[in-house]
């Protein structure tokens, strides 16, 4: 049978704040570090906003396209490296606040920019197997970067929500992989409050070799060239990985645009790559393939062919586009706005 | 129902009282009105206090004052209506009194507040707002007066100005008031430039914390005349309470103060008497804009002519109806239980004639209205001297 | 406080987190949260109905003082925002600059954190609301 997504929806944090004003607090090159990841600006969640209030309101709008029963849903994955509890999933909250408790299997999942799209896989998949009618699979982080990093540079919060079923699709899932080894490129330890990164070690044999990895798997597997798809999608840790990786396998400009959000949004971590594809579903046409690979360090990339229907033009307005969430509406912050509300700094008992 | 006179007052030690507890502050304002009626022996007590188990962790003060006031062994009950505690103590041991059960009752009201942080002050307040439809989004008492205020001025075009000239007027009674916490002038311009709280109320619209304790003696009519001791003989001509949902979500008009206008009412018709023969009024004044609204609310002044009563000099001594002679709230002071029995002090010390400075001149009649939260709760006694 | 006690917290989901509200069959109106009794004509016997998110502000505040919960995100707005049928509620106005809320503006109730116990308790979520 034929399965793949119902519904989606995604949510970007009102805040934003400039990389200058980051760099100026660290005396850092603005000009050269906006230049050197493509970066201008990226999303800032509010004190208010969490992995989970994110969550739930993409959650929400993918169930505004879907138009199911909440009570169909049969299992609820959230993916995040910063899941508010590290005991109790997220997924129970967003499960309840949805109506669809309680015949939900639910689980929370980790790994690192991945979880979002391990989430979107698992759920395919148990739809695939019979075992659930709709499967929820969301992506969604307020990460962290230590404070002078470059990482602070790119984090950012965001989240995407696709419910997943057999019936009704706006996108048809026709082929799903993943690529995994062990490559410790970018961790964090329990009870530590930032990731550490290896440096250099992130690029080449890290997200381009397993990003690589997982699109000559899917290519293989589906026997497409890029030049059959409309779209393509990728991780965007910054603003050049993902135009790189994308024009070495041999995809264009036009191809890789409307997925790539980073330069004004940042690295949304779990919520990254499916942040990425609901953009490319609000501008997408009946017949479109999509090419998506995602990458969590650690390492990992699940890989996804999707052909989107005609069904796409009846409810993609029914929740609010992720362009106009981008581009509008922003509410810029000063870096002590910023790091009162990233909690880095060192309150009062 | 027989008649019932207030026979002695006392007020304790008011402000922050670093050196005084609870207890001692109750047994101060306790004793203080047992002689001044003259008596050492009382057939039920009356505590209003609304969060003493918040503010000092007890609860029990029932029990607990009688003992301290060495009357072991008589009736005492605790009452809670939040700010309305006292009035409600004072209704209580009227009650009793009317309805045969004792011939003297010590109404009274305490609040211990300065034992506690401000943050936890701020919370233990908050419990008279709704704790669920309210506090739990982050709402604070000023904030819930600001809603009001930004009604009422959308509605009358009552001004920021108007709200500021109520808490002058206020400060200038509590400069008369030798009893009174503040009793340092301000100015209008003070009171804008003063730091915002919840717009538009800055801090100078708001009453203070306070510790405090009062007291009244209350007797049969018969008793009272032993007691009288060539004193004026105050009677307690209409007593009136009301309640209303507590959140000000509920209310429909968020501008006006129903339980108020009830309890107004019922007072009102027990006493046989109109607006128009108050000499001298007591009103809850925990925000400007609350005296402002609870005019109106009492029939004092028309509906939306409560920003002009301060503003014209009307309600100032001197003028034709004061209100808060005593200071208010604001300037005297706010022992959330014991406002409602100090507003029965103050009154009592009008109609006798021993307010000295802050006098009122030929006052007969004179009126107490304390409320409880943004107005849930509303009790006003109407007092006059008996013939 | 009470407030963030887990077993109430958990008790409060149907109104907090899904706004589920209860419609007297006698009269048509709506309490929310639901309760035993009508306000408006003491009935008895309620349907359970699911509020609307959109509203618009009757009135509101900006806090300058918080309470200890609430002690760092000040100022924020707080306003009794108007929803479907006459059912208001009470709650902040998040992702606003406060200076620019005006009576009558169109907002739309969003899941948001409202409290926590601390680093280590419960979160506490419900709806705020954000401009329309």
């Amino acid at each position: 049978m034929s399965v793949g997504i119902v519904g989606y929806g995604a949510y970007i944090p009102r805040r934003r704040i400039r990389l200058g004003e980051i760099a100026a607090v660290w005396g850092a090159d603005a000009a050269a570090y906006e230049r050197g990841l493509e970066l201008h600006e990226k999303s800032v969640p509010g004190a208010d906003e969490d992995t989970i209030t994110m969550s739930v309101t993409a959650a929400r709008r993918a169930l505004a396209r879907a138009g199911i029963d909440p009570l169909s849903i049969g299992a609820v994955y959230v993916g995040s490296e910063s899941h508010p509890y590290a005991v109790k999933p997220s997924g129970t909250v967003v499960a309840e606040a949805l109506g669809a408790t309680p015949a939900v299997h639910c689980a929370d999942l980790e790994f690192a920019c991945k979880a979002g799209s391990e989430g979107m896989f698992i759920a395919a998949a148990l739809v695939k197997s019979g075992e659930v009618t709709h499967a929820l699979a969301v992506g969604a982080d307020t990460s962290q970067g230590a404070p002078g990093d470059a990482l602070e540079y790119s984090a950012a919060a965001g989240a995407a929500a696709y419910i997943f079923g057999a019936a009704n699709l706006v996108a048809t899932l026709d082929a799903q992989v993943s690529f995994m080894t062990d490559t410790p490129d970018f961790w964090r330890r329990e009870y530590m409050h930032y990731p550490r990164h290896a440096g250099r070690f992130t690029g080449e044999p890290a997200y381009f070799k397993t990003t690589f990895g997982a699109a000559r798997m899917l290519l293989e597997k589906t026997g497409l060239q890029p030049k059959d798809f409309a779209h393509a999608v990728f991780h965007q840790p910054n603003g050049k990985f993902p135009m790189r990786a994308g024009k070495q396998l041999g995809f264009t400009q036009e191809q890789l645009e409307t997925g790539w959000l980073s330069p004004w949004l940042g690295n949304t971590y779990s919520g990254a790559s499916p942040i990425g594809l609901t953009a490319v579903l609000d501008k997408a046409r009946p017949g479109d393939r999509i090419f998506m690979v995602s990458y969590g360090s650690g390492a990992g990339s699940d890989g996804f062919v999707w052909t989107v229907t005609d069904r796409i033009d009846e409810v993609r307005d029914a929740a609010p586009r992720t362009r106009d969430q981008l581009d509008n509406g922003k509410m810029y912050v000063t870096y002590g706005v910023y790091a009162k509300l990233r909690g880095k700094i060192r309150m009062g008992e | 129902m027989r008649d019932v006179a207030i026979v002695g007052i006392g007020l304790s030690r008011w402000g922050e009282v670093w050196d005084a507890s609870l207890r001692t502050l109750w047994t101060e304002a306790a004793l203080a009105a047992l002689d001044d009626a003259g008596i050492d022996h009382v057939d039920s007590i009356t505590v209003g206090s609304m969060a003493p188990g918040l503010f000092v962790g007890q609860e029990h003060l029932g029990g607990l004052l009688a003992g301290e006031l060495g009357m072991a062994g008589v009736p005492a009950t605790r009452v809670e209506s939040a700010c309305a505690s006292g009035g409600v103590a004072l209704r209580t041991g009227f009650a009793e009194i009317a309805a045969g059960l004792a011939d003297i009752v010590l109404a009274t009201g305490v609040e211990k507040m300065t034992d506690v942080s401000g943050d936890d002050c701020t919370a233990a307040l908050a419990a008279a707002a709704d704790a669920e439809l309210e506090v739990f989004h982050g709402a604070t008492f000023p904030a819930l007066y600001a809603m009001m205020a930004r009604v009422h001025m959308a509605r009358w075009g009552t001004t920021r100005e108007q709200l500021a000239m109520v808490a002058v007027k206020n400060h200038r009674h509590g400069s008369l008031n030798p009893h009174a916490q503040f009793r340092q002038q301000i100015t209008v311009k003070d009171v804008l430039s003063s730091a915002k709280v919840a717009d538009p109320l800055n801090i100078l619209d708001c009453s203070p914390i306070t510790d405090g304790a009062a007291a009244v003696v209350l007797a049969d009519m018969e008793t009272a005349r032993k007691l009288a001791h060539g004193r004026p003989l105050i009677r307690i001509a209409g007593v009136g309470q009301a309640s209303d949902h507590i959140a000000l979500q509920s209310r429909p008009d968020m501008a006006a103060i129903p339980a108020t206008t009830a309890a107004a009412q019922r007072a009102f018709k027990m006493a046989g008497k109109t607006p128009a023969d108050v000499h001298v009024a007591e009103v809850h004044d925990c925000f400007t804009i609350a005296e402002i609204m609870v005019l109106e609310a009492l029939g004092l002044c028309p509906a939306g002519e409560g920003g002009r009563q301060a503003e014209s000099g009307r309600t100032a001594l001197g003028g034709a109806l004061p209100v808060n002679p005593s200071g208010g709230l604001k300037s005297k002071g706010h022992p959330v239980g014991a406002t409602g029995v100090a507003q029965a002090v103050e009154i009592v010390t009008q109609l006798r004639g021993a307010a000295g400075k802050r006098q009122v001149a030929n006052a007969r009649v004179g009126l107490t209205q304390n409320m409880g939260g943004t107005g849930a709760s509303t009790v006003v006694h109407i007092l006059e001297v008996a013939p | 406080m009470s407030t963030l006690n887990p077993a109430r917290t958990a008790r409060e989901y149907p109104a907090r987190y899904r706004l589920e509200a209860a419609r007297c069959e006698a009269c048509g109106a709506v309490s929310f949260p639901a309760r035993l009794v009508c306000p408006a004509c003491r009935g008895r016997k309620f349907a359970a109905v699911t509020l609307a998110p959109e509203g618009k502000v009757l009135t509101w505040t900006v806090i300058h003082v918080g309470p200890p919960s609430h002690k760092h995100d000040v100022p924020y707005a707080l306003a009794v925002i108007e929803l479907g049928g006459g059912v208001r509620v009470t709650c902040q106005i998040a992702d606003v600059d406060p200076a620019k809320v005006e009576a009558g503006m169109a907002v739309k109730l969003e899941f948001r954190r409202i409290q926590q116990d601390g680093e280590a308790g419960v979160i506490a979520y419900g709806h705020k609301a954000v401009p329309a």
